[in-house]
């Protein structure tokens, strides 16, 4: 197992809990993270994050299977959309991140030296929270993604493909043109998608891809969430329990308490975590009692 | 009795007490506001139309397009003009890649750290450097160490450093207007920090750094200070050739004209320059309404 260290070194953190006076809490990982069945896409191992010296993720360890949907959910603040873009090294953008622990893609280090993180996003595309568009027109916007990977087929094809897989070729397909931002929030979700599916990905990472879309947005991009699941590997950030028992075949719950931030509390596959969860702080959750 | 019982007491909904100082206030302080805005209009109207009166008289075609001579009905703005638009055009063409690469590199690239904070601040005060300043260095580095000599190259060279500052600062806040959302979108779609930067952060930048660059020229284009530094003349009887030994030819512009024709003492040399004001004032402001338009254009688009 290698550990990084990057940036500021977090071990002095303890340090300086204990000259406050307050002793450095002693974190045991949760014991009832399942053993997903069949092949792994990714396999989460003592992660632990830090944002310029703040801790956010607390030695996560859990593994993704391949080809399935897997939720992660917890109220605001738990740590599930830091967790979710260390999957695709989006992290490493901000400044003053430092992170421990380790990240497997297939067995490939996400987080080695020789790793490229271009190659990595990639390999892992990422749908928004807030429809991202650029203001550029629907071709230009689902192309862009195979233009700058240096795409030498025919991108028409490629553009029209897209955008049928991700259900929004019939809306679109006679004003390509139009400006990206000129779609309603639900179709620039949809576009969004079909941008990352264009790069032909093998997963597809989203962070509360519907939070801002309307109930019957939302429908449609569950659905696709089910439908590209068939292919690809989907890993979504989701405030809503619904939408987790509704699309996932694993959950995750995550949470902060007073005294871990960013912890794993539980993570099952979805159907025993909302029927029979092993912790009594998931069933307070998904039961509605806090979050 | 009964029926006062039954409807609701009358409330009163006009301002007393405590609002009716405050509306008073706020009132008062709309006056007061329009006043300081009125005052720099007024002041402006009141110095253009003094000049006006003055220039309009010697404001013809021969003005324009007769060399400088020493009797003032002859003598005319056509070297300045051509010189100001020659020494500009290289100005920006020094000036903006840089500014611009330089914006980038701190805004797109840099680790965010003390020593870019240091930068930018002493960017920032660079920016409110004296022009004259930036001549005498003009001197030193372009005119005698490079020995450019007084000419169209060193002038424009001084200017690009005079406005760089500026220009930097200003791309940098268009960067900075660039959503992260677009940045973030890009990037994880498997496109490097390059590609991020010049398909969305410059398209998305443009406008700002364009509007920027304008008034930047405006700005050098009413530049003397500087360029009396360098050792730019005053009597040019010749166009700047349109050739790469012609950057090393001297120079004279406008604003330069204007100044030596104010320190004669013959009323009709006044005048010339009161008439050379009117075109550089026309200038500028033709340049200051240009962003204008061209922001505009690009933000809608």
């Amino acid at each position: 197992m290698s550990i990084r260290v990057r940036s500021t070194a977090p071990t002095d953190e303890g340090a300086r809990e204990a000259l406050r006076g307050k002793p450095a809490v002693e974190h045991r990982p949760s014991e009832n993270v399942a053993k997903p069945e069949g092949e792994l896409a990714f396999s989460i191992s003592d992660l632990s994050l830090w944002y310029s010296g703040k801790q956010a993720l607390t030695r996560v360890g859990l593994d993704i299977p391949l080809t399935k949907v897997t939720a992660l959910i917890g109220p605001s603040g738990c740590g599930k959309s830091t967790l979710i873009r260390c999957l695709n090294r989006m992290n490493d953008l901000i400044p003053g991140v430092t992170i421990e622990g380790n990240v497997t893609y297939r067995n490939a280090d996400i987080y080695g030296s020789d790793v490229d993180p271009v190659e990595v996003r990639r390999r892992i595309g990422m749908v928004f929270q807030k429809p991202n568009p650029f203001p550029k027109s629907i071709y230009d916007n689902v192309a862009f993604g195979a233009r700058v990977n240096g795409f030498r087929g025919n991108l028409d094809d490629l553009v029209e493909s897209s955008l049928k897989r991700a259900a929004l070729w019939d809306e679109v397909k006679d004003d390509l043109k139009k400006s990206g931002l000129a779609l309603s929030g639900g179709q620039q979700q949809r576009l969004c998608i079909a941008r990352a599916l264009a790069n032909n990905p093998d997963v597809i990472l989203m962070d509360e891809p519907c939070s801002a879309l309307d109930p019957i947005a939302t429908l449609k991009i569950e659905d696709l969430m089910r439908e590209l699941a068939t292919d690809y590997t989907i890993v979504v950030v989701t405030h809503n329990m619904q939408q987790a028992a509704r699309v996932s075949d694993y959950t995750a719950f995550m949470l902060t308490d007073e005294e871990i931030t960013g912890q794993l509390i539980e993570y099952a596959p979805t159907e025993t975590m909302f029927t029979q969860p092993a912790d009594q702080r998931t069933e307070d959750y998904i039961s509605g009692r806090f979050g | 009795m009964s029926a006062a019982e039954t409807t609701p007491q009358a409330v009163t909904l006009q301002a007393e007490g405590s609002v009716a100082r405050r509306q008073a206030w706020s009132r008062t302080s709309r006056w007061l506001l329009l006043a300081a805005t009125l005052l720099g209009l007024v002041v402006l109207l009141i110095l253009g139309i003094d000049n006006a009166i003055v220039g309009i008289p010697s404001l013809d075609w021969d003005f324009l397009s007769n060399y400088p001579s020493r009797f003032a009905e002859r003598a005319g703005i056509r070297s300045s003009i051509l010189g100001s638009v020659w020494v500009l055009v290289f100005t920006v063409i020094f000036a903006i890649p840089v500014a611009v690469g330089a914006a980038v590199w701190m805004e797109e690239f840099a680790p965010q750290n003390a020593i870019l904070t240091t930068v930018r601040l002493n960017i920032a005060n660079l920016a409110g450097v004296p022009s004259i300043i930036y001549g005498i260095l003009g001197l030193a580095v372009f005119v005698r160490l490079m020995e450019l000599g007084p000419s169209i190259l060193a002038g424009a060279l001084t200017l690009a450093l005079m406005i760089l500052p500026m220009t930097v600062i200003t791309s940098v806040e268009a960067i900075n207007q660039v959503a992260p959302s677009i940045r973030e979108g890009s990037l994880a779609l498997g496109a490097t920090r390059w590609q991020t930067v010049w398909n969305h952060v410059l398209p998305g930048a443009m406008p700002g750094i364009l509007t920027g660059t304008i008034l930047a020229v405006a700005r050098a284009a009413g530049e003397t200070a500087a360029l009396i530094m360098i050792g730019a003349f005053t009597f040019i009887a010749f166009d700047p050739s349109l050739s790469f030994g012609g950057l090393l030819d001297s120079f004279t512009t406008l604003p330069i004209q204007v100044y030596n024709w104010t320190i004669r003492p013959q009323p009709e040399f006044r005048a010339n320059a009161a008439a050379g004001i009117i075109v550089l004032m026309v200038a500028v402001i033709g340049l200051n309404a240009l962003a204008l338009v061209v922001r505009d254009r690009l933000r809608r688009n």
